[in-house]
């Protein structure tokens, strides 16, 4: 069975059908790119998946439990996590604990353990740090552990929110435009990045891209949106020379 | 010894074992100031007062400076606590012992205020900004108005209430009123000490530095930083929000029994929107995040009007300037912008010398 099976998804904002129809299944372990023009809907899709957007037809499977429409907590503890466009990190909080505030629900004690230093507190802790310590040092980011996050430099920024993503121990990972505003080498260096992050975690990764040499390069199967639909999906080469797609992209008859 | 080892530890238990260092030299300079007869009365007359709006700022900061929301209710929260602990001792008193019936009377207060933060939170909460903080403010004066025409009293047939008049009441001749309308509580048997009062500060200073420092208190930052990347990491914002609203009321609870039990009398008036106003000057003086900044600010400012009585007609005037500057100081793009310069000059001198010799 897949992990994420989608099926006849849509939404309506008033008179406006942002995205129909769209069936999509994502396998584990395996990278998908969502790509299409400018507004074609890949983030409403991405919205509608965390819970963001409620959509107004169809259904989210995953790994077998239905969570169309339920909140983003819920669909956090569901395991999928995300990316944003615009980059959200909590700035005035340590590179640190931005990742432990994605741990949240994988390392929980209550509110009384916190208070009163109950032995459970250093415990869960020491627990949390470890980890966290170990998730940026993937990043490369444990040596800037005690920063803020609103110090680190726009890439580095872009990998903590992976990392933090990464914290909620998710079954599917959604990555908004992760390589957005990087030069070459950065953008080389976060291919490398997100391929072992699958390959350590085995989870399944969706992304959205701009950056072709980036979908190409590490995608193993991309799906194209536009006008909110699905016009094609395949390997690189396949999507490479789809019609529609190029029609889509260059405009056409 | 001990300092190396302070110099060694985490930056924030460092900052924290700080902030408890101050609250405890200033508890035993002023002790000692006191044995030897060097304090006027009218300062001693203020060391409680001081606590109690040292508690106030550090409870206010929960939900200003970690939740990110502005609230102009916290005197509504103080008055409600003040009134329910005051009736609790005025009756439990004169039977317990006061080593009972204190500790019974803060929490009753704290316990009233929680139960307001959450009636008021609930709804709240789920405005943001402004709207929030206009909300808060109405509570306040509701709270005021409902407290300045309330009448209570019992005799042996119990309790009487109205809302209109003492005599509406229908209290026995040899009956006892407990609160009479405007003019609220009466000849209430002081019981705050200074002592009582740093407790109290001391408390609330483990309370709240824990529960910052703990998961609760990193989710309720996270909130403030961005409420959408909080969702999406799995953070339950109505929860953690609600959680820090009502700590923060139920301290300013305890802040409003230990200021009352400091006077004889009681009136509702005393909680007013200027008292809410001047709680939020201690918060936004003191840095808003910033607990330490919090105790210094709320200790200064109740002191400076005491000794600066001559300009007592333009405190209000001063505090609306103080933060409006404090707001532009902080927030300004511009002015941001300048102190970081300002900053860099200043760490440069002190640390490696400036970049250009180097290149020299």
């Amino acid at each position: 069975m897949a992990l994420l099976e989608v099926s006849n998804l849509g939404i309506a904002f008033g008179g406006l059908q942002a995205v129909s129809q769209l069936d999509m299944t994502i396998e584990k372990g395996h990278l998908y790119g969502l790509i299409g023009p400018n507004g074609a809907g890949k983030t409403t899709v991405f919205n509608m998946l965390t819970g963001v957007y409620r959509p107004t037809e169809g259904n989210i499977i995953l790994d077998g439990k239905d969570i169309t429409g339920k909140n983003p907590e819920a669909i956090s503890k569901a395991g999928i996590a995300r990316t944003f466009q615009n980059i959200r990190l909590f700035n005035e909080m340590s590179v640190l604990d931005n990742v432990k505030v994605g741990m949240h629900n994988q390392v929980p004690y209550g509110l009384w353990t916190g208070i009163l230093r109950l032995p459970a507190y250093r415990e869960k802790e020491h627990e949390m740090n470890r980890k966290a310590h170990a998730l940026l040092k993937i990043f490369d980011l444990d040596e800037q552990a005690d920063l803020k996050a609103s110090q680190l430099p726009y890439g580095k920024q872009r990998k903590l929110e992976i990392a933090r993503a990464l914290a909620t121990n998710p079954k599917l990972l959604l990555l908004d435009e992760p390589a957005a505003g990087m030069n070459p080498n950065e953008t080389e260096e976060l291919m490398q990045t997100v391929r072992s992050v699958r390959d350590q975690f085995g989870i399944a990764i969706l992304l959205i891209e701009h950056d072709m040499n980036f979908v190409m390069g590490i995608c193993e199967e991309i799906m194209v949106l536009d006008y909110g639909r699905m016009i094609a999906r395949g390997d690189g080469k396949a999507i490479r020379n789809n019609p529609k797609v190029i029609a889509a992209y260059l405009g056409g008859d | 010894m001990a300092l190396t080892r302070l110099k060694h530890m985490k930056k924030t238990t460092r900052s924290n074992l700080i902030t408890f260092g101050i609250v405890i030299v200033f508890y035993l300079v002023v002790e000692a100031l006191m044995a030897g007869g060097l304090t006027s009365s009218s300062f001693e007359g203020q060391l409680v007062p001081i606590c109690a709006y040292v508690v106030l700022a550090i409870s206010l900061n929960l939900t200003v400076g970690f939740l990110g929301e502005l609230s102009l209710g916290h005197a509504g929260f103080m008055s409600v606590g003040a009134f329910a602990g005051v009736l609790l001792w005025t009756v439990l008193g004169k039977t317990l012992p006061a080593y009972v019936a204190l500790p019974l009377a803060f929490l009753a207060g704290g316990l009233v205020a929680g139960i307001f933060g959450v009636i008021v939170g609930v709804p709240v909460l789920r405005l943001s900004g402004d709207y929030l903080a206009i909300v808060t403010l109405a509570f306040g004066e509701i709270i005021k108005n409902i407290i300045n025409a309330c009448y209570l009293g019992y005799d042996e047939n119990g309790l009487h209430f109205s809302l209109t008049d003492a005599a509406s009441m229908g209290l026995a001749p040899d009956g006892t009123t407990l609160i009479n309308g405007a003019m609220g509580i009466t000849r209430i048997t002081k019981a705050s000490t200074f002592t009582m009062g740093i407790a109290l500060v001391l408390i609330t200073l483990v309370v709240i530095l824990n529960l910052i420092h703990s998961r609760t208190g990193r989710a309720v930052m996270a909130i403030r930083d961005n409420e959408i990347a909080a969702q999406s990491v799995g953070v339950d914002l109505t929860r953690y929000k609600l959680t820090a609203f009502v700590i923060s009321a139920v301290f300013a609870g305890f802040a409003g029994v230990l200021y009352a039990l400091n006077y004889s009398s009681l009136v509702a008036r005393r909680f007013d929107y200027n008292t809410s106003i001047q709680i939020l000057v201690f918060v936004v003086l003191g840095g808003m995040g910033n607990i330490r900044g919090s105790i210094i600010a709320a200790a200064l400012l109740t002191v400076l009007p005491e000794m600066l009585r001559g300009m007592d007609d333009y405190r209000m005037l001063i505090y609306a300037i103080v933060l409006i500057v404090m707001m532009i100081f902080n927030q300004s793009p511009q002015i941001v912008a300048w102190r970081k310069r300002v900053a860099a000059r200043f760490t440069r001198k002190k640390g490696a010398p400036a970049p250009q010799k180097e290149v020299a």
